[in-house]
């Protein structure tokens, strides 16, 4: 049976690991190679290379980053953060990551998605959709959750799948940080209304998080950073747990 | 160990490269028939759509390369699903090396697989030391139906071929190159057959 995915997210600076809370107050946690192959050995099912200072910064080390993971990492991961354009994709992607994810790029030309999708496949396109709670509503946020924007988040990632995205990873601002669960209803609405499957991301703080969004919130993957990158879980012992909570993960 | 990746235009080959180099062998990409037929182990890797990976490998006289070779050949994912006899992915005829049909996964499930899933039945040494029911991964909407060359089942929605093997082919329709431990385990077993 086809298990749900356990995702540490490294939000990486210049090949290091860090993590803001509520997208700021950048720390320093580690090499991201090393730290990957840790979360590998531990029973990760996959990788997320976000580089969050991309749509602000140069990134010349992305791509040997990119090459000592998957010179290192015998998991599939992802990599993101800035990426804008086919050739983008076409050197991660040659570099070895198997998939990329698009945020602000896509927004500002959905056709990216189709371009990326008729080139490398759909299984390798990322839709990652920043969303915030608002006026009973959710719209969708662009830069690292800095730009809002009146695109409501349905509409967004119905439209993106129509175009050729393979997976969606969805991050509610609302919820990242502060540890107290993941935004069940906006995942369990995404998660049944495409195709594709959908990693939540955003508020993990305890075990019991990962049941309710898996069940509740219909996601077919997690995605974590700091409970991770601080031990207060450890992805073995989450794993253990899910299990004796009747949900199927590889173990 | 003389090694030899295809080289074509479905991608994805750097990662079963690096997965050999962590096997300690390094092996060779190319599309010349001649170092193809010289290798001791061929692999024919891919990621892709198969109306195109199709279309490039007649246009450089691979197709008959491939099926004519005489040495352990692997095909992974992609690989595989051309290995069949027909897909319906732009509705082609595919290599015929196996006798199956390669079908659109239905719309019941979310289509594409993605991720971890377990295989059973495994057959010959391709799986020596591997448990049944081993989580290896997947990411495909297209599968091989199930028939007498089937050395691994998997099920998504139905069972369908996780790897097959026929005389000298075998092919994995998940990643070994992508699948921890487990999947190198395969590799070398592919290697040491």
């Amino acid at each position: 049976m086809l298990t749900k995915r356990i995702i540490p997210c490294l939000d990486v600076k210049d090949g290091q690991t860090v993590k803001g809370i509520n997208f700021l107050n950048i720390q320093s946690v580690g090499d991201a190679v090393e730290l990957g192959a840790l979360y590998a050995k531990m029973g990760a099912d996959e990788l997320v290379f976000l580089d969050i200072t991309a749509t602000n910064e140069k990134r010349k080390t992305l791509s040997e980053l990119v090459t000592r993971i998957a010179k290192h990492i015998n998991i599939p991961f992802t990599v993101g953060g800035g990426i804008s354009s086919v050739e983008d994709v076409s050197v991660l992607l040659n570099c070895g990551a198997d998939k990329i994810s698009v945020n602000t790029a896509a927004v500002k030309n959905p056709q990216l998605i189709k371009e990326l999708a008729s080139q490398f496949g759909s299984q390798c396109v990322v839709l990652a959709v920043d969303t915030k709670y608002e006026n009973g509503e959710w719209f969708v946020y662009l830069n690292g959750g800095r730009v809002p924007t009146t695109i409501k988040t349905k509409d967004w990632v119905k439209q993106a799948v129509e175009l050729g995205a393979g997976e969606i990873l969805l991050t509610s601002m609302n919820h990242d940080g502060t540890k107290d669960g993941f935004a069940l209803d906006i995942t369990r609405e995404i998660s049944e209304s495409v195709n594709v499957p959908v990693i939540a991301s955003g508020g993990a703080g305890k075990m019991e998080h990962f049941t309710d969004v898996f069940t509740k919130g219909k996601a077919d993957a997690a995605l974590a950073a700091s409970i991770f990158h601080y031990k207060e879980i450890d992805i073995a012992d989450l794993k253990r747990y899910l299990k004796n909570e009747g949900i199927e993960v590889r173990i | 160990m003389n090694v030899v990746i295809i080289k074509y235009n479905a991608g994805n080959i750097r990662s079963v490269l690096y997965a050999l180099e962590r096997l300690g062998i390094q092996a060779t990409v190319s599309d010349d028939p001649v170092l193809i037929r010289a290798a001791d182990r061929v692999i024919f890797p891919g990621v892709g759509e198969a109306t195109s990976a199709m279309n490039y490998l007649r246009e450089r006289g691979l197709d008959k390369v491939i099926t004519s070779l005489t040495q352990p050949v692997l095909g992974i994912c992609l690989g595989l699903q051309l290995m069949c006899a027909h897909s319906e992915e732009g509705n082609i005829d595919c290599l015929g090396i196996f006798p199956q049909q390669v079908k659109l996964f239905p719309p019941q499930e979310k289509v594409p697989q993605i991720g971890w899933n377990d295989i059973f039945n495994l057959k010959t040494p391709l799986f020596k030391e591997i448990k049944e029911n081993s989580y290896v991964y997947f990411v495909h909407s297209y599968y091989a139906e199930m028939g007498e060359n089937t050395i691994a089942t998997a099920n998504y929605i139905n069972d369908y071929s996780a790897a097959l093997w026929k005389d000298n082919f075998y092919a994995m329709q998940y990643h070994p190159e992508k699948s921890g431990d487990i999947g190198a385990r395969m590799l070398k077993n592919f290697i040491d057959l």
